[in-house]
């Protein structure tokens, strides 16, 4: 919302400087984004009396002034024809910018004659376009600031222009009466109440107006109308044109600009037909669907149904509250002129508007909510400021429908008000505070007036008070703790659980990315998602298209990126929900990390190497480790599709509770991806590990055995398709309470052994606890351990 | 006597190695070392003889020994040297290269963020990113065709046919945990509820997915005074200055009333932030007593509960404290960013040890 300083001052008798204003109304919630003062670029510039003006010695278009100013006289060179004796001028000083030709002036010298600053035109002080000769006032006194002098004689000329945000609270804003009724009850002014005289009808008006039943029910309660014959329409003066161009309106004729300045001066759209251009009567009514509609925007839209129509008997002429039509528009050639001030009701003007994608100034305003009680006063002062314009002759007003009842009120607790803000504001100020606001206090019930839609209960009242006062002025008061003493954990389980698997993640050596949540539909399609269900409706690009199934397709393209800029070896991770599905209980929080390339750069000691699948595991089972997830869990193959189907796997806790998965990624996402690998990861599903049942702080006791444990090896041939963890968990089972350890340390396939054979070498710790192992005892577990490991995996000792 | 002792300390020093000072330890004091068969000639002796010349074969016998002893240790040494010097190493080769991870910002401020609540008492609520309209528009007093619903640039999801539900939306703010917090736990409550939020915006300092953290006290007297003192305390303690000055301006949000926006007073001069100090008001957060109406969406006795709301950028305050210009580089996972900008592992903010270092 844009409005003027002197517009203001139409509405708001006032002596407060701007700043005490533009302070205000920011503190007031009418937030003021920017401030055009005109007036701060003529700071400089004073006003000075030529009191000699000579023809310059060597130029025939110079003249050589005497110039009386606040610092004497001083001897100026100047160009402009109207250059002479006794005028009063406008005098720029070396020193002093000069916007219009972006100069900082100093002491010149003008074909050999010196010149102590320059009197200037209003295009040189950007005032105009005027450059025909320089300023020549008729009035004021030498060394007078030239910006109060324009105050006060050309005040349009340094009119400041104000544009403050309104919230969608406030349509009462939407005027300049509405912010001048704000300010006075803040105390800086008094409000001028607006002047209405009725304009008594010369004739009946000639168009009839009615509204359909079920339209007048909600969607325009009341229309009013009148003709103004015999106008005659032209460009509007120009104290209006300059009004409305300050505040950015394009000036059209009279009859429109008349509409459009109270639309900003009152908040009350109004709208003007070419009378002669209506076929018959008036009916305000529901859209059928499928009209078709020429409007004032030179574009044609299909109206749906429900949506508020003016039509004659050609047809729909007019979108209610949202836009004129083209044929019946007012042109230069209007005479008889139909005025329209009607109310509209929010919601189906919105619906209407959004559903055309029209974004009219009448839009805005109905849709956030105008003053109904307003119309047949908006209805009068604008025919008035029509005949004062375009002259005419005015006809009776028609009325169709009713005035809605939008009278209400509530309780003021002045009590509430101090409990709920926490400042001492009085109760007598309370109550002149929503006085002064247009409310009316019947007791302690406060009646809203009809230009606040908004206020609906009691905490508006509120609001109404603490912003009047200032919350400026709020003093913080301590939140007392709610317990005594020192402050409890907060975090849930699954929080610290979170936050331990990220840090442990970090401390691993990976780099934590935050990527987007929705991906593109290719993406999430490799990792499971994709479908129509967690679709967006409204994605902001196909990239974003999609909810992420996963974290792992984020991090790749992550990946891809970082590789694009030459940084091959990378070690991402990210911790967050992923969808599978889009009902609000369908999120699952994921821990997924992902290396990329080599172990490191090339170094002196040979330690780089492609990353494996090895890596990402063991990666896994610290974070695992670290949030306390259970030490015994299961290996099963049979992981997504994603990972590499021989070189992946997912620990589990039986075959339907997956904590993990970790491997290799396929080799086609890496390609789909375009992210070169080797590339591989795990994601862990945060929420699955189960949490330690018992939580207390006090480890059991330490079980240590003084005596001494003993190790042997093992070496299995085996076939080559049996896993590891079979052959450990079988030689682990030989004797539970002896052996303590088992590790697999050697892994050597083919050559000797044959095709489809390895051999596996495992050591073996046992560790005894009430005597001392003899060789027999040992020979004894070794002959278990040998039979056991034959019995599961049909391996043999290696000779 | 002195002959012999001569000869052997001579012989002692002029050793080049272990073996031939074990020759001369055989020769001189060895079962038939000279000196031990001097010292056997004792038996043979006079008492006179015996009472000098025995004193001196044992101090002789200690001199050979201790010369031995130090010789040999001498010999170590040398050896020890000569091996040192063999093993030299340019130290100033790299040492095996080991990746540093990092945390991200975003994560690093939540945490920052959820420390200073927990010392005033709020925990941490969480709620769905996928929400229905009714959690993330209608309890929070914002009808369907409120335009406020309008001004927040809604991301909604597809809706399969058939299906004649409003469709669900991105949560386009962290407000709908509020609702799920106090239908869950009722009042009183202190919650912060940090976590992405989507909003239909991209250009230079706008991104379609950021990071909001809400707060919610509802308690029998909690006012908006205490709401200011909390702020003033977060922002002292978050951005570790003494001092803060805070500004509440009169505002509006659907869902709370009196609403205000929360300046706080900074300066700018010569291109960097200071806080608590110069001219200039930044915005930095909007808050107001939570709507009677909203406290009755969530089953809360507007008659018997007040409080408070707050919605804050984490993102926003991230860049404000540590100095990152630009917000669209928080999602690009750009290496060169995350290293730059990331915090350690153990980088753990607490209050105890001060949130950054």
């Amino acid at each position: 919302m844009k409005f003027t300083l002197s517009w203001l001052k139409q509405h708001l008798d006032t002596q407060a400087s701007l700043d005490d204003i533009l302070y205000a109304l920011t503190d007031l919630g009418l937030e003021v984004e920017g401030v055009e003062n005109p007036a701060e670029k003529l700071r400089a510039f004073t006003l000075a009396k030529v009191k000699s003006a000579e023809q310059h010695p060597d130029a025939d278009r110079l003249r050589v002034c005497v110039v009386e100013t606040d610092e004497g006289d001083k001897q100026i060179v100047c160009g402009a024809p109207n250059a002479r004796a006794g005028i009063t001028v406008v005098l720029a000083k070396p020193g002093d910018y000069v916007p219009g030709i972006d100069v900082t002036l100093s002491i010149g010298k003008i074909r050999g004659v010196e010149s102590h600053g320059m009197m200037a035109s209003e295009r040189e002080l950007e005032l105009s376009d005027e450059h025909d000769g320089i300023i020549e006032l008729p009035s004021g006194e030498v060394g007078q600031s030239f910006a109060d002098w324009l105050a006060e004689n050309d005040p349009a000329k340094v009119d400041p222009v104000i544009e403050i945000a309104i919230t969608p609270n406030r349509p009462d804003a939407l005027g300049v009466h509405g912010i001048a009724r704000d300010l006075a009850a803040r105390g800086l002014g008094t409000l001028i109440p607006p002047v209405a005289t009725p304009v008594p009808g010369t004739f009946k008006c000639p168009i009839h107006v009615t509204i359909d039943r079920e339209t007048q029910h909600k969607a325009c309660p009341v229309f009013y109308g009148r003709v103004i014959r015999g106008v005659k329409n032209g460009p509007s003066p120009q104290w209006l044109q300059t009004l409305l161009k300050a505040v950015g309106l394009r000036p059209i004729s009279a009859l429109v600009d008349v509409t459009n300045f109270f639309t900003y001066d009152m908040n009350r759209p109004l709208h003007v037909f070419d009378a002669d251009k209506v076929k018959g009567a008036l009916r305000v009514h529901a859209a059928e669907g499928g009209e078709s509609f020429a409007a004032l925007d030179d574009k044609t839209y299909t109206l749906a149904p429900g949506m508020t129509v003016i039509s004659d008997s050609r047809g729909v002429e007019s979108l209610g509250g949202v836009m004129g039509g083209a044929a019946t528009g007012c042109t230069e050639d209007t005479v008889n002129v139909f005025l329209e001030a009607a109310y509209f009701d929010p919601i189906r003007t919105a619906m209407t508007g959004r559903a055309l994608k029209i974004n009219s100034d009448a839009r805005y305003r109905f849709e956030r909510g105008i003053d109904p009680e307003w119309t047949p006063a908006g209805m009068e002062q604008a025919t008035r400021m029509i005949m004062d314009l375009c002259g005419g002759e005015a006809s009776e007003v028609v009325v169709a429908g009713h005035m809605p009842d939008v009278s209400r009120a509530y309780r003021l607790d002045t009590d509430r008000v101090q409990s709920l803000v926490g400042m001492e504001i009085d109760a007598d100020e309370q109550r002149s505070t929503l006085t002064a606001l247009g409310f009316r206090l019947e007791g302690d019930m406060a009646h809203v007036p009809s230009w606040r839609p908004d206020v609906l209960g009691e905490a508006d009242l509120v609001e109404e008070v603490a912003r009047v006062a200032s919350l400026t002025r709020l003093q913080g008061r301590p939140l007392p703790r709610t317990h005594v003493g020192v402050p409890k954990g907060i975090l849930t389980p699954m929080q610290k659980r979170e936050q331990i698997a990220r840090r442990s993640i970090a401390a691993l050596g990976y780099n934590e990315c935050v990527t987007y949540s929705f991906i593109d539909q290719g993406a999430a399609a490799l990792f499971g998602g994709g479908d129509d269900a967690t679709m967006l409706q409204n994605p902001i690009s196909s990239e974003m298209s999609h909810m992420r199934p996963a974290l792992l397709p984020g991090l790749l393209q992550a990946a891809a990126r970082n590789q694009a800029r030459g940084f091959m070896d990378l070690a991402l991770f990210e911790v967050g929900p992923a969808f599978h599905g889009a009902e609000p209980e369908e999120q699952h929080l994921l821990a997924s990390g992902l290396l990329v390339g080599h172990s490191g750069p090339r170094d002196v000691h040979g330690a780089r190497r492609p990353v494996d699948v090895f890596d990402a595991k063991a990666d896994l089972e610290a974070v695992l480790s670290a949030i306390g997830a259970p030490a015994k869990a299961q290996i099963l193959r049979g992981a997504p599709d994603f990972w590499h189907p021989g070189r992946s796997g997912q620990i589990c806790l039986g075959p339907k509770k997956v904590l993990a998965a970790f491997g290799e990624l396929h080799p086609r996402v890496l390609a789909a991806l375009d992210v070169k690998g080797p590339a591989v990861g795990f994601t862990l599903f945060l929420e699955q590990p189960p949490f330690p049942k018992n939580k207390a702080a006090a480890r059991p006791a330490l079980a240590v055995s003084d005596l001494q444990a003993v190790e042997r090896d093992f070496a299995f041939v085996v076939d080559a398709g049996v896993e590891a963890l079979t052959l450990v968990n079988a030689a682990a089972g030989a004797d539970k309470a002896l052996i303590e350890e088992v590790r697999v340390f050697d892994e050597f396939i083919g050559g000797a052994l044959g095709e489809g054979k390895k051999s596996l070498a495992i050591t073996v710790r046992l560790q005894p606890t009430d005597a001392t192992l003899k060789e027999k005892d040992i020979e004894a577990v070794a002959a278990r351990i040998v039979e056991k490991v034959g019995k599961a995996t049909g391996g043999v000792l290696r000779g | 006597m002195d002959d012999l002792r001569q000869k052997y300390l001579d012989a002692i020093a002029g050793a080049a190695d272990e073996a031939s000072l074990e020759d001369l330890r055989v020769q001189a004091v060895g079962k038939k070392g000279e000196i031990s068969l001097k010292m056997r000639e004792l038996g043979r002796m006079t008492p006179e003889e015996r009472q000098v010349a025995g004193p001196a074969l044992n101090a002789l016998k200690d001199e050979i020994n201790s010369a031995l002893a130090a010789r040999k240790a001498a010999l170590g040494d040398a050896a020890l040297e000569e091996r040192l010097r063999s093993e030299w190493l340019d130290v100033t080769l790299p040492g095996r290269p080991r990746r540093a991870g990092t945390i991200h910002p975003v994560s690093q401020v939540m945490e920052e963020v959820t420390a200073i609540f927990a010392d005033m008492g709020f925990a941490v609520a969480e709620g769905p990113q996928i929400e229905s309209d009714w959690y993330n528009f209608d309890a929070l007093n914002i009808p369907p065709e409120h335009p406020a619903r309008q001004e927040h640039d809604t991301f909604f999801m597809h809706r399969a046919e058939g299906d004649d539900r409003p469709p669900h939306v991105l949560r386009t703010h962290t407000s709908p945990v509020q609702i799920r917090a106090l239908q869950k736990q009722g009042a009183p409550i202190r919650v912060i509820a940090p976590g992405r939020v989507y909003r239909m915006d991209m250009d230079q300092t706008h991104t379609p997915m950021f990071h909001q953290v809400e707060g919610l006290a509802i308690g029998r007297d909690i006012s908006m005074a205490n709401l200011k003192w909390v702020l003033e305390e977060f922002c002292r303690a978050y951005f570790e200055v003494d001092e803060v000055e805070l500004r509440f301006r009169a505002s509006h949000f659907p869902f709370t009333e009196p609403s205000a926006e929360v300046d706080i007073r900074c300066s700018w001069e010569g291109g960097s932030l200071k806080l608590g100090e110069g001219d200039d008001w930044m915005e930095i957060l909007g808050s107001g007593m939570v709507h009677p109406k909203v406290l009755a969406a969530a089953g809360v006795d507007p008659d018997q509960w007040q409080g408070f709301a707050f919605g804050l950028g984490i993102d926003r305050i991230a860049m404000l404290k540590y100095g990152i210009p630009d917000l669209r580089a928080f999602f690009d996972s750009d290496l060169r960013w995350l290293r730059h900008y990331g915090f350690s592992a153990l980088d753990v903010p607490t209050l105890h040890g001060g949130l950054s270092r």
